[in-house]
């Protein structure tokens, strides 16, 4: 017998041996076995070991990024660099009005997009029904979701800034970089009402409360750790993105802090672009670039870890 | 009595119009959708009259300054898809090899800690990750590899390669995760080892969402604009190899619309850049919509 006949089916044609056959047979099966069973063991350490290494490339390239960061920035961060605007055409001082700029940003697009995103995930999760409705408006926040954020670039310049006549402003980044959180937002509320019980809608509904009542005073308190999470989780993606304010609010240089939302802004993510792209300074102004850029992953790393720990708590006491 | 019963209609007219209100709302979505093409379109379109679409398309040469202008996007395109591809090349495998590392392999305890880390790697800033690739990695290649230049394909390729894999990864991971114990508990009781059971039962069944995952990657990929800026090199020409600088559409858009005059030729020609750029990642979407619609994982029946 050979050893694919082994391997492929051992009882096929059985019925036709004599017992010496079937038994002959089983033995060579039995000792062909230890040797391919270790063959397939090995197959699988082998790829399991893959299987971590790459789980380990992932790790390894987060601990680079933020290495090279940290030992080449931490040296440009100091209490002028924080408090202080850009001197000498941008080559010395501060960056406080790229952070200024940044949480002013932000912060609008959490304005704009909170309310409209929960809204929305309340529609989604507790009113509609399913059909050809709701499956319209999943696929707008998907595709909304995919939109690349050079795109959400152009349609701010041609809405916010010249349909509506905002100018390079404030409130044309923030609804702009509202509009791509929008998803972020949805996504994470909905899944904060998922993990409501049913009970409580029910004992609240069972109690002769509407809907509403329903929604209002117990779904919507049950959820909100979850619904909170989502919007740090939307400020650190807002607060991160270029190509969106690069049109609509961002300028390379201004020389005194905003005063109205109609205002223009510097911002830490293009204030980095801008150094270390433009001008004839590029390599006087590295260790500016690398504090801005520590400055900056400071920010969105901590806001990101802020909600995974949260999250985290929420869940262990969740059960 | 008949109060009580007044009352009552007063309360469900209040219902209704709490939830026509959050219909309004809810269709936020859909309508920004909608003035994104409408307003794309709006200020692409008029390249049109100048330039055919399919001069446009097929065209070879981006020369938007010169006199006489040329708008052949030709170059850009193919920039755009070959830094996908080598991105997702080094993506793919990784991602979801990580996938079935974090949900089938490794323990509760490391799940709990390198799930984490692949979060964090997906809310680097873009820009940030753009700067590493000018700065570390782009001297590295030129001594490593003798590259003219560090800032090109590859670099580019490398860098969107992890932008996308926490994409490819979480997704493809949720997808494996949920496939049924029963199918793996039945395969592992027939004698397969652990990897049989993976690579014959729990991929298989999980492959719709691994697609999808894929898919989204790569439209993530295609879309990514600061990384492609800084690090592709810009110079708008079909690459003859892996290490020639390159320059993908978001990076045309980014780069010359601070220049265009407004409303100038150049302008409606960005903006028609951009209404390719958004069909391409609108195909993907679909194609990744489709997949998950309907081949929606439904335990052993996708096998």
């Amino acid at each position: 017998m050979e050893e694919s006949t082994i391997s492929n089916d051992p009882l096929d044609s059985i019925s036709s041996l004599s017992p010496e056959e079937v038994q002959e047979k089983a033995e060579l099966v039995a000792s062909k076995w230890p040797k391919l069973n270790r063959q397939r063991m090995i197959m699988q350490g082998v790829l399991f070991g893959l299987f971590k290494f790459s789980a380990a490339i992932n790790a390894v390239a987060l601990l680079i990024i933020v290495y090279f960061l940290v030992s080449r920035g931490w040296k440009a961060i100091n209490w002028t660099f924080l408090t202080q605007p850009p001197i000498d055409s941008m080559t010395k001082g501060g960056i406080l009005p790229c952070i200024v700029g940044t949480i002013c940003l932000s912060l609008g697009s959490l304005l704009v997009a909170f309310p409209i995103g929960v809204a929305s995930a309340v529609y989604l999760h507790e009113y509609a029904r399913p059909g050809r409705l709701l499956r319209l408006i999943r696929l707008g926040i998907n595709n909304l979701a995919g939109v690349p954020s050079i795109v959400f670039g152009l349609f701010g310049l041609a809405f916010f800034v010249v349909w509506l006549e905002f100018g390079v402003s404030i409130l044309a980044g923030s609804l702009t970089l509202g509009a791509m959180t929008l998803p972020v937002i949805i996504g994470a509320s909905e899944e904060a009402l998922r993990a409501v019980p049913d009970t409580y809608r029910e004992a609240s509904l069972g109690l002769g409360a509407t809907k509403w009542q329903t929604i209002y005073r117990v779904v919507l308190p049950s959820a909100l750790p979850g619904i909170l999470t989502g919007a740090i989780l939307g400020i650190s993606r807002a607060a991160g993105e270029t190509a969106p304010i690069m049109f609509t609010a961002a300028v390379f240089y201004s020389p005194s802090m905003p005063s109205s939302i109609f205002d223009e802004i510097m911002a830490l993510p293009y204030h980095i672009y801008v150094l270390a792209t433009a001008g004839t300074e590029i390599e006087t102004t590295r260790h500016l670039q690398y504090g801005t850029a520590l400055v900056l992953i400071v920010l969105v790393l901590g806001l990101n870890l802020v909600a995974i720990i949260y999250r985290s708590y929420l869940r262990r006491r969740m059960g | 009595m008949k109060t009580g019963y007044k009352k009552g209609k007063a309360r469900q007219r209040r219902e209704l119009a709490i939830r026509v209100g959050f219909f309004c709302v809810a269709l936020a979505s859909i309508t920004t959708l909608t003035l994104i093409v409408v307003f794309l379109f709006m200020e692409g379109l008029p390249i049109f009259s100048k330039v055919s679409v399919q001069d446009f398309i097929f065209g070879k040469y981006w020369y938007p300054t010169d006199d006489p202008a040329e708008f052949g996007i030709l170059a850009l395109i193919i920039a755009s898809l070959t830094v996908t591809a080598v991105a997702s090349a080094i993506s793919i495998p990784l991602g979801v090899m990580t996938a079935l590392y974090l949900a089938e392999v490794c323990s509760a305890r490391i799940r709990e800690w390198v799930k984490p880390i692949v979060e964090l790697l997906a809310a680097l800033p873009s820009v940030v990750i753009g700067f590493f690739g000018m700065v570390v990695v782009a001297p590295f290649l030129q001594d490593i590899f003798g590259a003219a230049t560090g800032l090109n394909l590859f670099n580019a390729s490398l860098m969107l390669a992890f932008m996308s894999l926490p994409t490819i990864c979480s997704i493809s991971e949720d997808a494996i995760f949920s496939v049924s114990k029963e199918l793996k508990e039945a395969s592992l009781a027939l004698g397969a080892t652990h990897w049989e059971t993976i690579w014959r039962v729990t991929v298989p069944a999980s492959i719709s969402g691994i697609s999808t995952a894929v898919i989204l990657g790569m439209s993530r990929a295609i879309g990514e604009t600061m990384v492609v800026l800084m690090v592709a090199g810009g110079a708008a020409m079909i690459p003859g190899s892996l290490f020639d600088p390159v320059r993908p559409m978001p990076a045309s858009i980014a780069a010359e619309m601070a220049e265009a005059p407004f409303r100038d030729d150049h302008y409606y020609a960005l903006f028609a850049t951009g209404i390719v750029l958004f069909l391409f990642t609108l195909i993907f979407n679909m194609v990744a919509e489709n997949i998950s619609h309907k081949y929606r994982q439904v335990g052993a029946a996708t096998l």
